[in-house]
């Protein structure tokens, strides 16, 4: 005689689990990973190494020795804010300073709010911050030590936005600011000024697509963001190109896109609703021009996510999901 | 274009394993139980007694109140007691309890294969045939179908739906009797558009049954009034806010009755039986049960006598494999679970479907990562994570009701697709049934 089951239906679940949702963002991670290892060296990897064991040490012992609480690390949360979080920092930074930003993402900003699914604010964001702020020297410094087989030649400079601010702030204008940083085909195939994530456009938006054929995000806040920054700033630019920059070098610099595709879709820290996803994009990309084209730093993405972050728990709140039966009466 | 509903819906594998196994005529053998709660309302009160001989199709048991049913006898035989037995959930319902001898049935049901295609009656003659018979609906909830075909007198009927989707995976008994007596399923649907006074009919059948589309749409063409839509498959299309959704692309707004719409939905099972009941004088005594599952070597689609056990239908079909760990009256989204497998099957028992352990496994729980997954697949148009976290959060009823729970339609799909394991609809089903009863008391205030 069998011994049956009785439960309440369904009886049947899906394919999903978090822990393959986690393992796709790594995948769609993995052609920007590649581009900068490529670009900058073993250094990037040993970041990307580095950052992935610390943020899931972090984690496991937060969990074992600190809450006592079941480990949940092979969920790979842990992973993805290390790999995030080597993304957002300079590739020739030093290790130690990788370790520190993971402590302060995963200890300080995702299990000090109960953990994953609890956190207010994207826990990479908040490492790379916390690093930005304590560390400015460092973490705006982009000498390269020298690129893995010889694939390009060792570069020393600002990013571009940072040569457009600083060129702006010495009384140029952008005609006057060298070019060479600006053009679009570099932007979008390979650009060498920036965080590790940020070099190849086409790179962040292969990983987009198989975040959208995986249907693991929608593209709603990805494409709102970046729609907001290139009409806002196209305005802009439209007043006055020789102080403000166009719209298409917004949309390809700085940590745009891996800001857009990567860290505001975060599940936790964006909102439900697709209008409450809606409001959250366009706060994010007016946040970002705004920074970059009044703020002191050049770049306005992290804190644009961080700030909107805030607002989600009240857009959940007030953006519901268009009920059945709501629709105007008659098809 | 194919049509859908426009909200929410998941897909679930399909499995219809069992499509291809035309329907076999379970043998009436043994002991019947037949249970007087076969319909949604209150029990039917039984008028024979121990001793008494009954033929196939004679009433055993009557009405209760409006909405209630008659009950009759599946078999011929007699009756060996009138007494409280356990169903599938293992709660005492009366039954009566039917010897089997031969198998007599009553003189005026017509037993030949004649289809007969006129329809003489009138509506309030129709509805009360509909009525002797027994009929009632069985896509699932067991309506009783006369109350259905005659909405109040402030409510118009616009249009008949017959629900032929069977979106539930596993399940293909509609789809068998849609291949095998698609004519009589529309002649159903023609008595029924005739009792309600409406000239415009749909069936909705969902891509993934070719065949029923192509036998349905090919008897349909004598049907000029009679329209075959063919819908994408998604569940739950087959529920019914979501079918009329679906074909006439209007949603029955919350707290009202699918009728608001114009539309009344039947499920396909439920017209096949108004046809015998109307034009062959045959109530509701046998149904089409799919006995499936990926463990069992042989898939059926059985005729079976209303009060058949379980156990002997699953005997029949080959036993039950070792590796069985769950069997299910219905499909896996809705159908629940059986706690007691001798059981017998009543008027709404569309399948007996058996899961193995992999196959019925729930995940371990873990944390809700706010995907908002389980909102997108909420047909309703709610948010399950909100509505889980209220109701462990105990006692929020005033934001449960706000946040619409009662418009849950229990289809599963929130359940289905959370990746975190998190069992939603469990969650939700509790305070529903609190925040309804509090409704209810408010009402009577």
């Amino acid at each position: 005689m069998n011994k049956l089951i009785v439960s309440p239906s369904p009886h049947a679940h899906g394919p999903e689990s978090t822990q393959r949702i986690m393992l796709d963002v790594i995948i769609a991670l993995a052609p920007a990973m590649l581009v900068s290892i490529l670009a900058s060296g073993w250094s990037v990897l040993m970041l990307i190494l580095v950052g992935v064991a610390s943020c899931v040490l972090t984690e496991f012992a937060v969990q074992k020795y600190l809450l006592k609480r079941p480990v949940t690390v092979s969920d790979l949360s842990a992973v993805v804010t290390g790999c995030l979080l080597a993304l957002n920092l300079p590739p020739n930074s030093p290790w130690w300073l990788i370790v520190i930003g993971s402590i302060v993402a995963i200890g300080v900003a995702k299990m000090s709010f109960g953990g994953l699914g609890q956190n207010i604010f994207n826990p990479a964001l908040v490492g790379r911050v916390f690093l930005l702020v304590s560390f400015p020297v460092l973490m705006t410094s982009w000498d390269d030590g020298g690129s893995l087989f010889g694939i390009v030649d060792a570069f020393s400079g600002a990013t571009p936005l940072g040569a457009v601010k600083e060129g702006l702030k010495n009384g140029m204008t952008l005609s006057q600011i060298p070019a060479d940083d600006l053009t679009f085909s570099q932007q979008f195939f390979f650009n060498l000024g920036g965080s590790a994530g940020e070099l190849s456009a086409i790179a962040l938006i292969l990983g987009f697509i198989y975040l959208l054929c995986r249907r693991v995000i929608k593209a709603t806040i990805p494409v709102t963001i970046l729609c907001t920054v290139f009409v806002i700033s196209g305005i802009f630019w439209l007043a006055n190109p020789e102080r403000f920059t166009n719209p298409v070098f917004n949309v390809f610099t700085g940590g745009l896109l891996l800001g857009a595709i990567f860290m505001a879709t975060d599940y936790v820290t964006s909102p439900m609703t697709t209008k409450g996803q809606i409001i959250f994009g366009i706060g994010i990309g007016l946040i970002t021009v705004f920074v970059r084209y009044f703020g002191s730093y050049p770049e306005g993405v992290s804190f644009a996510i961080l700030i909107m972050n805030c607002a989600v728990p009240l857009l959940n709140k007030y953006c519901k999901p268009r009920r059945f039966g709501e629709v105007k009466k008659n098809g | 274009m194919k049509k859908t509903f426009k909200i929410g819906g998941v897909h679930p594998h399909d499995n219809k394993i069992s499509s291809a196994a035309a329907t076999e005529i379970f043998p009436a053998i043994g002991t019947a139980y037949v249970s007087m709660a076969q319909h949604l309302g209150a029990p039917a009160t039984p008028v024979v007694a121990a001793g008494d001989k009954v033929k196939v199709g004679q009433v055993i048991a009557e009405p209760s109140g409006f909405i209630s049913g008659f009950v009759h006898s599946p078999v011929s035989g007699t009756v060996k007691s009138v007494a409280p037995r356990a169903d599938i959930a293992g709660n005492m319902v009366m039954h009566v309890e039917i010897t089997v001898e031969g198998d007599e049935w009553m003189e005026d049901i017509d037993r030949s294969d004649k289809i007969v295609k006129d329809i003489p009656y009138s509506p309030q003659e129709i509805i009360d045939k509909v009525k002797k018979a027994g009929v009632v609906g069985l896509g699932g909830a067991s309506f009783p179908t006369h109350v259905k075909l005659a909405p109040p007198k402030d409510k118009k009927a616009e249009c008949l739906i017959l629900n032929g989707t069977e979106c539930e995976p596993y399940l293909t008994s509609d789809d068998r009797i849609m291949r095998e007596r698609p004519e009589e399923i529309l002649i159903g649907g023609a008595i029924m558009m005739k009792a309600l006074g409406v000239d415009r009919g749909y069936v909705g059948i969902e891509e993934n049954k070719p065949d029923a589309i192509a036998s349905m749409t090919k008897a349909a063409a004598a049907f000029p009034q009679i329209q075959v839509v063919v819908l994408k498959k998604r569940y739950p299309q087959g529920g019914e806010k979501q079918l009329i959704d679906a074909v006439i692309g209007r949603q029955v707004p919350s707290g009202a009755l699918p009728i608001d719409t114009g539309a009344v939905v039947q499920n396909v099972g439920t017209s096949l039986a108004v046809y015998e009941a109307v034009q062959k004088n045959k109530p509701l005594i046998d149904n089409v049960i799919t006995v499936t599952g990926r463990c069992l070597p042989v898939q059926h689609n059985y005729k079976v006598r209303i009060g058949t056990p379980m156990s002997k239908i699953l005997e029949v079909a080959g036993g039950l494999p070792e590796n069985a760990a769950k069997v299910i009256s219905g499909g896996p989204m809705m159908g629940r679970a059986i706690a007691n497998l001798d059981a017998a099957t009543v008027k709404a028992n569309g399948a007996i479907l058996v899961l193995t352990a992999e196959e019925t496994r729930r995940g371990p729980e873990s944390a809700c990562i706010r995907c908002s997954k389980c909102a997108q697949a909420c047909p309703m148009g709610l948010e399950p994570w909100l509505l889980n976290k209220l109701s462990r959060a105990g006692g929020r009823y005033d934001e449960l009701e706000q946040e619409r729970v009662f418009d849950c339609i229990e289809c599963g799909c929130c359940s289905f697709t959370c990746p975190a394991g998190i069992p939603l609809l469990d969650m939700i089903r509790i305070s529903k049934a609190e925040v309804m009863k509090i409704i209810r008391s408010r009402v009577k205030k």
